[in-house]
């Protein structure tokens, strides 16, 4: 078996903005999918907006910079993750497909295995 | 060392090495490791030849060298290699000692044309893999750097281990998502093969070979999949003028000037069948369109007897199905063999401004045939220079030189 972390990236306003009535609808295909999936599911977070992020760098001297915002400032941001064991790619693909955010017009998910370390 | 064994190594290299490669992929599950081995048996073979003679079978003594090469690194290196991700095979199916070398090939297509591989990789991966060329050859089909084309290869192989693509033949439940790339990629291998990018020769038949052998392998695993039946007849009626493109002196010749009775009728009588029972399948499908195009050339007895009104109104469904400038350009072609070169110049023109065709001599060419019907001498020899500029291959370059310099001396 092999793990893989399915990065779910949208965007943002279009999230905040979902009319009351798809929400339920929403969070059911998620315990939906958590049910298909069962013990394949490793862990599972939403995450707050990215306007909570903080970064830090380090500036040229070394010290550490503190600023507000997500590390990379961009249209569809990433909104939650799921990590996943799986048999292959193949099925991978076939769980993460069932996702929500798959469906909808301004969001999708990125597939990436885990680095196995024996 | 002898002429006569370096030969023969040589020639199953040529011949064998795809079928040896795929059979010790489906043992190792790593492609690295079976590139390995397999130059491994290439290497003890021009030894042991010498010593042994060459085998009557050398496919086979290759692949079992190859694979006996692969059991020993196995066992040498596993708990190393145990580490390392392997290829994914398909436990349901019977174990390669028992699969055939075309169930392995099968299972190597649909792992080289994954969609997870971005198009390029796919069918890169395929013909260094599967069709067998070597690194340097592909890179040559593609125009670029034989060391971008190794990196290309490197990376997606890569791909296929860290992701854990697998090595099998999708369900039934996932097939018919998965054939898609697959076909394209077949029509890829075999449009590269008809027409090398550039260089001497206008054609590799070895790929059009392995592509229709891909196509037909295709058809076995799904013989009532309109798309699959679809590429293979299209693929048999394109090769079937094959032996009739090229003049003895090497010139490319037109549909309207080949001899017809040098098109191969056997290759011809299948790919109409195949068509025909494609098409009865509705929704029509790309290839099954494109392939009932090259049945109506394939059945007119003679250039004049073309049906272009057929012709034309294949292009149209063609179009929806698939609306690519390259159609609307054949469909144009068509509507000028129909109703004449000044209509065929009319339905061109909106094409012009097509960013897509830019870089494509046909168009230019098309252009120019026209006005040269229409004896518009200047601006045909124009758009035949047009075509010239971005033409690379030789056979095709010729034609358009002796057209561009008939022009010149009509108009002269």
């Amino acid at each position: 078996m092999a793990k893989y972390l399915i990065l779910i990236y949208g965007n943002e306003q279009r999230w905040a903005d979902m009319p009351a009535e798809q929400q339920p609808v929403h969070d059911a295909a998620h315990r939906a999918f958590s049910a298909a999936a069962g013990g394949r599911v490793l862990a599972a977070e939403q995450l707050e907006f990215t306007s909570t992020a903080t970064t830090l760098r380090s500036d040229p001297h070394g010290r550490v910079v503190t600023t507000d915002g997500p590390f990379l400032e961009t249209k569809e941001a990433l909104g939650g993750f799921y990590l996943l064991e799986a048999a292959d790619l193949d099925e991978a693909i076939a769980l993460a497909s069932q996702l929500p955010e798959v469906h909808a017009d301004h969001s999708g998910v990125e597939i990436r295995p885990v680095v196995d370390h024996g | 060392m002898s002429e006569d064994v370096v030969a023969a190594v040589a020639e199953a290299h040529r011949r064998e090495w795809a079928r040896v490669f795929a059979t010790t992929a489906a043992l190792t599950r790593d492609l690295d490791l079976a590139e390995e081995c397999v130059q491994d048996a290439y290497a003890r073979a021009l030894v042991v030849w010498e010593q042994d003679g060459v085998p009557d079978r050398p496919g086979a003594w290759l692949t079992t060298a190859a694979r006996n090469r692969a059991r020993d690194v196995r066992r040498h290196e596993s708990v190393f290699r145990r580490t390392m991700p392997l290829l994914v095979a398909d436990e349901s199916v019977p174990g390669p000692d028992h699969a055939t070398v075309e169930d392995d090939r099968l299972r190597l297509v649909f792992t080289c044309c994954h969609p997870a591989l971005a198009p390029e990789a796919q069918v890169a991966l395929t013909l260094r893999f599967v069709c067998g060329l070597s690194t340097a050859e592909v890179a040559h089909l593609f125009l670029i750097q034989e060391s971008a084309m190794a990196a290309r290869i490197t990376r997606a192989k890569k791909k296929i281990s860290a992701a854990r693509i697998p090595y099998r033949v999708p369900g039934p439940d996932q097939l018919t998502d998965r054939v898609g790339a697959v076909l394209d990629v077949i029509h890829l291998v075999f449009t590269t093969g008809h027409t090398a990018p550039l260089g001497g020769r206008l054609d590799r038949p070895d790929l059009a070979e392995s592509a229709i052998r891909l196509a037909r392998m295709m058809h076995v695993l799904m013989p009532n999949d309109a798309e699959v039946s679809g590429l293979l007849a299209l693929l048999l009626l394109i090769d079937a003028h094959s032996d009739a493109r090229v003049s003895a002196g090497g010139r490319l010749l037109l549909l309207s000037e080949q001899d017809r009775s040098r098109w191969n009728a056997d290759m011809i009588k299948e790919g109409v069948a195949l068509v025909t029972q494609a098409l009865r399948r509705q929704p029509p499908t790309r290839y099954a369109v494109q392939a009932a195009i090259a049945a109506v050339h394939a059945e007119a007895p003679t250039w004049p007897d073309t049906d272009w009104s057929e012709i034309v109104a294949l292009y149209d469904v063609l179009l929806q199905l698939w609306p690519s400038p390259v159609v609307a350009l054949n469909r144009a072609v068509g509507i000028g063999f129909r109703d004449g070169p000044a209509a065929g110049l009319a339905a061109l023109d909106p094409l012009l401004d097509e960013p897509a065709l830019a870089p494509y001599g046909y168009l230019s060419a098309a252009r120019a045939d026209f006005l040269r019907q229409l004896r518009a001498w200047g601006p045909a020899a124009e758009a035949y220079q047009e075509a010239l500029a971005l033409t690379d291959n030789q056979v095709e370059r010729d034609f358009l030189e002796a057209r561009l310099s008939s022009v010149r001396a009509a108009s002269a």
